[in-house]
């Protein structure tokens, strides 16, 4: 059997290796629901590194670096790849980044963040698991307790 | 090293050697207060949420040194009723004055003001979160009355859930040598979790414990908090455990000659009246020790004291 039940694309991106419980935070953030081009979602498909896993196709566009930024928080083992024409023409792997600035939304609803238009920042503490510091209110925030804009 | 400038935000922004600074300027002017050494200076209090002692000793502080205050003690009077935001407010009052300090119920607004000003701004106290200034009093109360910080025993006793002043007391003397702390609450208002685990990353000594009598005869300081009801979520959590701590000179036979007992205030009744004119009693001259505590953040962020 084919490892793929999804078919390729011709232009576009891939995501790969997403934890399955975050393939559809993920799919929210690429708002695969306006995309008019073709558009693969699936999930618990069968891993070697991480035993189960999850992988998203869309066509006719690429990742801008907000984006790439907010999937890193969900999918820091995720690997990148650019389609053209059928083919592979950059896979990269994504990197959390040290600071998460307008990307995730402080859980705590007495933050100055819930209370005002602020930009929210985020030191990143940690990545396994993944937890966050509020740079304001100074809470942390660890893996399902994070919240993404 | 210096201050000017610099805001005044969390207590985790500062090492042991900066709050030794800090309480040695304290009593540098607690010893003699310049009438003068803040003239022509102005600071903005700006207190969104009622305080007693925390905006009367910064006024006081203010005026002692020579300088100005101006500002609000609630928002009742002010374009914040309009919907103003916190950052236009900020803006506006940061070319009015050459310090800010702000009391507001938003958790991290005081870092938010600070981003906004370019005068430093004083953090009084934001939410449930920090009082940056209470617990560089505490630690002057405990030096000044125990004569060194390093090396002390210190029991927080009642609210360890959500009080905030015991949480950054506790993150404060972790950076000091040789602490032990206990913690006496019942176990609805223990000490939050991550601050154990951080005592232990630390190496730091801790117990907790849920009488005064269990540990009364170790304790150097033993550090009142009221159970505060505004703070609970639910009010029959609140009726469970309002009243459970009350001292008096009865619990006090087994205590050491020269226990201190502090308080941040208001009390309600966890310390009995008994007590006032005993020599345990340091919870009048802590509040009393704000006024220098503050002379000394101001002269030193306004730069007049290095």
């Amino acid at each position: 059997m084919k490892e793929l039940k999804i078919s390729a694309i011709r232009e576009g991106t891939v995501v790969d290796h997403i934890p399955t419980k975050n393939v559809f935070k993920v799919a929210e953030i690429l708002d695969v629901k306006s995309n008019k081009n073709v558009v693969s979602v699936a999930t618990n498909l069968p891993s070697k590194k991480m035993g189960h896993k999850g992988i998203i196709k869309v066509g006719g566009r690429t990742l801008t670096k907000d984006e790439l930024n907010k999937i890193a928080l969900l999918a820091p083992d995720a690997t990148v790849s650019d389609i053209k024409n059928f083919n592979v023409k950059n896979k990269f792997n994504i990197n959390i980044p040290q600071k998460a600035e307008n990307i995730i939304i402080c859980n705590n609803p007495k933050c100055i963040t819930n209370m005002e238009d602020v930009i929210t920042k985020f030191e990143i503490i940690d990545t396994n698991p993944l937890t966050v510091k509020c740079n304001y209110c100074e809470r942390s925030m660890v893996d399902d307790e994070i919240k993404i804009k | 090293m210096s201050f000017k400038n610099r805001d005044i935000i969390s207590i985790k922004d500062f090492s042991k050697k900066e709050i030794l600074h800090i309480l040695s300027i304290a009593n540098k002017l607690e010893k003699k207060t310049p009438p003068t050494l803040l003239k022509g200076k102005v600071m903005s209090s700006l207190f969104f949420e009622p305080s007693t002692r925390t905006r009367l000793s910064f006024a006081s502080a203010m005026e002692r040194l020579g300088g100005e205050v101006l500002g609000f003690s609630s928002t009742a009077s002010t374009s914040i009723k309009k919907g103003e935001s916190l950052f236009d407010t900020i803006k506006m009052v940061d070319q009015y004055s050459d310090v800010i300090v702000m009391r507001h119920p938003g958790e991290g607004a005081a870092r938010l003001a600070a981003e906004a000003a370019t005068v430093p701004v004083i953090n009084a106290g934001d939410g449930a979160n920090q009082h940056p200034t209470q617990t560089l009093l505490d630690l002057y109360t405990i030096k000044k009355t125990k004569g060194k910080v390093d090396g002390i025993t210190i029991g927080f006793c009642g609210d360890l859930k959500y009080g905030r002043t015991v949480h950054s007391l506790a993150v404060a003397l972790e950076q000091f040598d040789n602490i032990t702390l206990y913690f006496i609450a019942p176990q609805a208002l223990q000490i939050p979790n991550e601050y154990l685990e951080e005592l232990k990353a630390k190496k730091i000594k801790f117990k907790q414990c849920d009488k005064i009598e269990d540990c009364i005869n170790k304790l150097d300081v033993l550090y009142m908090t009221r159970i505060q009801e505004e703070r609970f979520p639910d009010p029959l959590e609140y009726q469970k455990v309002k009243g459970v701590y009350r001292i008096g000179l009865e619990i006090l036979k087994n205590a050491k000659k020269d226990l201190k007992i502090m308080h941040p205030l208001p009390r309600v009744d966890e310390i009995k009246t008994e007590l006032d004119n005993t020599p345990h009693a340091a919870y009048f001259e802590q509040a009393g020790n704000g006024v220098h505590v503050r002379k000394a953040l101001l002269a030193l962020v306004l730069g007049v004291e290095k």
